[in-house]
């Protein structure tokens, strides 16, 4: 494909959507599907053909509306009316859209609240869960099927690349850099320094690798931008392969997520079909090509040493570092690793400027930042918010707050490795050094609400149960203090704990620490530390009584 | 819809000695990708069992040690038949909070086994599992790739009723995790 072939595809496929009085966009992500969305789909398409309005009316699959909670979703877009979307979808419910709401609207009747069985399930759009959004990432979603290139070129795709084929590797670094974006995986490391240091190392082989390992439990914002527009990410890691001159591209996936998989070789099949991906990229003269390979259930894996080791075929175990993967990498060759969300953010980093994406956030956090809303809270699902809104903002507008007669307690961000928040620290923006400053961290986006109902000392043994089981076993700060750790967390969650417990916990975290291996060992301990540090009294609750002792 | 590398099932009995070599030649000339070639193994057997690990490792070159210390690290892999159906449930933060610890006790309960064991007559295996990235839905548990959602922890009777009504299975020797 020329480079001004995107534009005259670009231009086809707009006419062609224009045509289409109706759209009607079903999440077919892997949570809604899960609830039946490809069910709803069918419905949808055999209303519409009955009632032939095939010309008038599209029905398309979507990437994630965000209120997973509430799927299937549907988004209907209508040339003369406003944007509703509806829940709780089923296979049954569906085809009323058709009858009750569509074929009203193009006869010309203004319909602002579907009645009937649709009178419960539709979302106000006004709602302080939408309303307080802001799509950067996820700006395709609701706008085109995730599985259909050329609709993907119709919102802008592979404009980024074609800008950045007339960069030299050297200027993309430096449009990156000035950003200020951060990776995305949790660290907070900036892109553009990394790639910088990438590309500097020489090498006639060199690799870049997207990390979808995305092990912590409770956190799927990775899986939903794979599933719901891959080729924003192939995009990503295009531009990055330029940036730091990459010979090879791999795709890390964890095989929990098949419909990622399914979605990305899909689209990598469509991205070479018309030369994007492949030989002479956008009549470049440029080569590149991805290779995809799957995880195989390690958490450890999202580290990239042990990253590195897997997509190697061997057990996923970290080594120590230096040397870093940018010198010695994937078979010993210079490597980059970023996350999904890292490289869907590049893209559009480069399908504007870096001034249009630094204009968002904070001071030293720049852009939005995707969560997956989950636990306690009323909404639940994905969300993407600019860096610096509060978390009071995000857990008690944007996620509803409980939605129950149960108070918010306290939020965990970060997962396994980040840590808890408690309720009154809330008005704390949202930002990498914010959140490190409360001995949490960003993490690469689980937010999970916790009620007053729930044990943090529960939840604490949880995540450490959880680092327990994931450790590789290489470094014994981690395999042994881990298991140590937990034993005493279980004495807490039987009333048995004591004073001397708590001070022997705080030793064998700081020793884990100091001396693990990777990041794995290092911030396991931060859960249970913030989970003391700003609940003590939950534990002191926990302790054995001096009777009980002495009896 | 989805390539389900995730939902496996027993059907098929030690596997062909050609499939085994068609995967290895497929695989053997790619760097490092014994992974990838037992994730095709275990989606067209169910398992990687020994006789066919000595195969592949024949076929690829690889010591059988070395594919044993792959096998047993990856929580994904499987050395004995699992059950006909493989119930996976979620312990996911999100549905450890929203009580998947019940239904798990629920499901041990209905089945009379305890967790990563099979049923005497191999129709179920209960698996728990990290996260199966549904967390809107919490809890959920998935059994051959199909979720059932929003569960209540006494579900356990739920789960297995719905089960025998809808019989969700794949036929694995269709599927491939690459094509």
């Amino acid at each position: 494909m020329k480079p001004e072939e995107l534009e005259v595809k670009a231009a086809a496929q707009i006419a062609k959507q224009q045509a289409f009085d109706v759209r009607l966009f079903t999440c077919s992500s892997r949570g809604c599907q899960s609830a039946d969305a490809l069910g709803v789909i069918t419905a949808l398409k055999a209303e519409i053909k009955a009632k032939q309005l095939d010309a008038k009316v599209q029905v398309s699959g979507s990437g994630c509306l965000g209120l997973c909670g509430r799927g299937p979703l549907i988004l209907m877009k209508s040339k003369t009316q406003k944007d509703v979307m509806f829940c709780d979808m089923t296979a049954a419910l569906a085809p009323k859209i058709v009858t009750q709401v569509v074929v009203p609207m193009l006869s010309g009747s203004k319909i602002e609240q579907p009645g009937g069985d649709l009178a419960t399930k539709t979302l106000d759009l006004n709602d302080p869960f939408f309303a307080l959004q802001e799509f950067v990432v996820l700006c395709n979603n609701g706008k085109m099927d995730p599985e259909k290139l050329d609709e993907y070129i119709a919102c802008g795709g592979y404009t980024g690349l074609r800008k950045a084929l007339g960069m030299s590797a050297e200027d993309i670094c430096k449009e990156i850099l000035a950003s200020g974006l951060r990776g995305r995986g949790g660290a907070g490391f900036p892109t553009g320094r990394k790639w910088e240091l990438t590309r500097k190392v020489e090498g006639d082989v060199k690799y870049i690798i997207c990390n979808g390992d995305e092990g912590d439990p409770g956190a799927f914002m990775d899986g939903s931008t794979l599933e719901g527009d891959p080729h924003t990410v192939i995009e990503g890691m295009l531009i990055g392969a330029r940036a730091i001159n990459a010979t090879h591209g791999v795709f890390y996936i964890r095989a929990e997520y098949p419909l990622a998989v399914e979605r990305i070789e899909k689209a990598l099949r469509q991205a070479r079909a018309a030369g994007l991906v492949g030989k002479n990229i956008l009549d470049s003269g440029w080569n590149f090509d991805f290779e995809l390979r799957l995880g195989a259930g390690a958490f450890v894996c999202g580290e990239e040493t042990a990253l590195i080791a897997s997509i190697e075929g061997k057990r996923g175990t970290p080594r120590p570092r230096p040397p870093f993967p940018a010198v010695k990498g994937l078979f010993d060759k210079p490597s980059c690793i970023n996350n999904v969300e890292t490289f869907a953010n590049v893209t559009r980093i480069l399908q504007h400027d870096a001034a249009w994406y630094a204009a968002r956030g904070t001071a030293e956090s720049k852009g939005t930042k995707l969560f997956a809303l989950t636990g306690k809270s009323k909404n639940n699902g994905l969300v993407e918010v600019p860096m610096g809104m509060t978390l009071r903002t995000i857990v008690d507008l944007v996620g509803g707050g409980t939605g129950t007669d149960h108070k918010v307690k306290a939020i965990q961000t970060g997962g396994p490795s980040g840590g808890m928040i408690p309720v009154h620290l809330f008005d704390t923006p949202v930002s990498y050094e914010h959140l490190k400053k409360l001995g949490s961290i960003m993490g690469s986006g689980g937010m999970i609400v916790i009620d007053d109902h729930d044990s943090v000392v529960e939840l604490a043994r949880f995540y450490l149960d959880f680092c327990v089981d994931e450790s590789c076993g290489k470094c014994a700060p981690c395999r042994i203090g881990g298991k140590q750790m937990l034993t005493l967390l279980d004495r807490f969650v039987a009333g048995k704990g004591t004073e001397e417990d708590i001070k022997t916990i705080r030793r064998i975290a700081k020793a884990m620490q100091l001396a693990s291996l990777c990041a794995l060992g290092q911030t396991a301990p931060n859960p249970v530390l913030s989970a003391i540090h700003h609940f003590e009294p939950e534990f002191r609750a926990r302790m054995q009584s001096p009777a009980a002792k002495q009896a | 819809m989805s390539t389900p590398i995730e939902a496996t099932t027993v059907k098929a009995a030690a596997p062909k000695g050609d499939m085994i070599s068609t995967l290895a030649n497929k695989w053997k000339s790619k760097p490092g990708s014994l992974i990838m070639a037992l994730h095709e193994l275990q989606v067209k057997v169910g398992f990687v069992q020994r006789e066919s690990a000595m195969r592949l490792g024949h076929e690829m070159g690889v010591p059988l040690a070395q594919i044993y210390e792959v096998v047993t690290f990856y929580n994904y892999f499987k050395t004995e038949a699992p059950g006909k159906y493989i119930i996976s449930v979620c312990l996911g933060t999100a549905c450890h909070l929203k009580g998947a610890g019940g239904v798990l006790a629920s499901l041990s309960a209905e089945l009379k086994v305890p967790e990563g064991h099979s049923t005497p007559d191999k129709e179920y295996h209960l698996q728990a599992v990290r996260c199966l990235g549904c967390c809107g839905l919490a809890p959920c548990v998935s059994v051959n790739n199909k979720v059932y959602a929003k569960l209540k922890p006494e579900d356990g009777r739920h789960v297995i009723e719905c089960i025998q009504i809808d019989k969700p299975m794949i036929d694995i020797e269709q599927e491939s995790v690459t094509d």
